[in-house]
């Protein structure tokens, strides 16, 4: 048993120290690293404004997408949890966009909210929305559409939340009951504490998956400028950039331009700042989270 | 029953029922507009019209003639399965040491791979391609599959908690009987686990059959070994207003995973609350 953990451990422990020595090094693939200290990171903080950009989007994206995403999953797994007949059909139809292939589903949204023919843009002009958003078309809305799409594969975070809901021992909303509690009530005071150990499960992996982001920005942004993989780099992030995230500005620097070391030090700043929203998150839950086995002590 | 109450109960009722019905339309709209607009011909693909005049089925023959789709999808596949096998010999192994047998440092090898779990994959990704580069795999399927024969963490941390579930009566009892480690592993505990292993091959072979990122980096320049991922982005650079050939394309990517999903869903739901969130 041991040889795989030790396997295992190589392949990630040596990568990471590699890669930790690249970041301060000037690399192509052409010639062998050179050894150039912290210019690395200082072209990064100081001289490079799409670094700023991507984590600007990227930041963006998890402030806005993940609590909505939260939001969206409590209410879903709750409508599911509404003594209802068929509620395992809606169940299956809720999660079944889940299991779109993030790649098909993103092209898929591409058109669905194409803002010319698409019908999301139809049916907001049959209300009287003379100029509906551009969506993936438009800097400013694009990022709302990754919003949407999330949105629409918010299945596996609900079967968690359903999980979490039914677990609500009753006798507690029995007794918000008897005290007269409205349904608002028993909401704030006993579910949402009840719960609370799975919101912050999925705030943890939503944020650490949000910097990750890449699939999706990747492909909307590649068939919205109609380049092809290899001509992508001068449109990397259409429209206009509103589209570069972290991944994707990786990516890109590392393995279509070939500059190896940035790309490095790019990941190792990704890592840090992951550790420390995480860290965050873990020291602000000892205020919200509530474990009612008396969690871990 | 009071007449008023019955009323209310059956407002509300129906009130529930047309929320879920709501909710369920909301997210059942794109894949039906998609189908639909597979079947549209290219010009009233871009009109805003919602239903295809003429049908054209042809349209799904037209994408195997544009892209050679079934060589990507034998790629694929290779990749899904070689690497979902890979995931279950290595990963089932290492659960069960970290689970079902008592050696010092247990703890600290959980705990160390369970740290990989929140390491960005971008981190390790750039040393990862050099090696490739120095051993010339670039260009090969090899970086996609091995690596999965050396344990995946996820996989790793929820077979391990499911493998704890299991009583320490049943392997005793197999020790008492003189059965090595190994055999305990491969004939009291594997048959007991096979929902979370079924869970955890599912997982595996999705990822990998859904996975951009890995594939455009190792193979992104060799066409021949594209994915089906990787074919699909690129569609739109080739096609791009063909929006009608896209969908089509989409949907023939889709296909085979939303219809794995029907045959193994309860799998699934049951796979996913196995990681035990309940705090």
């Amino acid at each position: 048993m041991s040889p795989w953990i030790v396997g295992f451990l190589l392949l990630i422990v040596y990568p990471m120290i590699s890669s930790l020595y690249f970041s301060f090094t000037k690399y192509t693939l052409l010639s062998p690293p050179t050894w150039i200290g912290l210019e690395n990171y200082r072209l990064l903080f100081t001289r490079d404004p799409r670094f700023w950009l991507a984590i600007r989007n990227t930041v963006w994206i998890i402030a806005v997408g993940v609590p909505l995403r939260i939001a969206f999953g409590i209410f879903t797994a709750w409508l599911l949890t509404l003594p209802q007949r068929g509620s395992r059909a809606y169940r299956t139809l809720y999660f079944l966009p889940s299991m779109a292939p993030p790649a098909a589903a993103a092209l898929a949204f591409v058109v669905v909210f194409n803002p010319g023919f698409g019908p999301v843009n139809q049916i907001l002009r049959g209300f009287g929305w003379h100029n509906p958003p551009l969506w993936f078309y438009g800097p400013g809305s694009s990022k709302w559409g990754l919003v949407l799409l999330g949105l629409w594969g918010v299945g596996d975070a609900m079967i968690i939340f359903l999980a979490g809901l039914l677990d609500v021992p009753r006798q507690l909303y029995e007794a918000a009951d008897i005290e007269g509690a409205t349904g608002w009530q028993k909401f704030r005071h006993v579910t949402l504490p009840m719960i609370s150990p799975v919101i912050f499960f999925s705030l943890v992996i939503g944020v650490i998956y949000g910097f990750q982001l890449f699939t999706q920005a990747y492909v909307t942004s590649l068939a919205v400028s109609g380049t092809s993989i290899t001509e992508a780099a001068q449109n990397l992030g259409s429209p206009q950039g509103s589209m570069l995230f972290f991944s994707v500005f990786l990516f890109d620097q590392g393995f279509q331009g070939f500059r190896m070391g940035y790309a490095a030090a790019l990941a190792w700043v990704l890592f840090a700042i992951t550790m420390v929203c995480t860290v965050a998150i873990i020291r602000g839950s000892r205020r919200f989270v509530h474990y009612q086995g008396g969690g871990f002590r | 029953m009071p007449e008023d109450i019955r009323r209310r109960r059956f407002l509300m009722s129906v009130a529930r029922h047309a929320g879920l019905i709501a909710v369920a339309v909301g997210f059942l709209a794109p894949f039906v507009f998609v189908v639909l607009t597979a079947l549209m011909t290219q010009s009233q693909a871009v009109t805003p019209s919602f239903w295809p005049r003429p049908f054209r089925w042809s349209n799904f023959t037209e994408v195997f003639d544009r892209i050679p789709l079934l060589a990507y999808a034998w790629n694929t596949t290779q990749i899904a399965v070689g690497s979902t096998i890979g995931v279950l010999v290595s990963c089932i192994p290492v659960a069960y040491a970290l689970s079902r047998m008592r050696w010092r440092g247990r703890q600290l090898a959980f705990l160390l791979i369970l740290a990989t779990l929140m390491l960005p994959f971008q981190v390790t990704i750039v040393p990862l391609y050099i090696i490739w580069v120095r051993l010339g795999q670039i260009g090969h399927l090899t970086p996609l599959i091995l690596p999965s024969f050396l344990g995946d963490a996820f996989s790793i941390f929820l077979l391990r908690q499911f493998f704890l579930t299991i009583p320490e009566e049943l392997s005793d009892a197999a020790r008492v009987d003189g059965a090595s480690e190994f055999q305990i592993m491969t004939r009291v505990i594997v048959p007991l686990a096979k929902p979370a292993i079924a869970a955890v091959a599912l997982f595996n072979f999705l990822y990998n059959w859904n996975d951009l990122f890995a594939p455009l980096l190792f193979v992104g320049t060799n066409q021949k070994l594209w994915t089906l991922t990787i074919a699909l982005s690129e569609f739109t650079q080739r096609h791009g207003t063909e929006w009608n050939l896209t969908m089509a394309a989409a949907i023939l990517f889709m296909l085979p995973v939303i219809v794995l999903f029907f045959l193994a869903q309860r799998v699934f739901v049951e796979g996913v609350t196995l990681t035990g969130v309940k705090g």
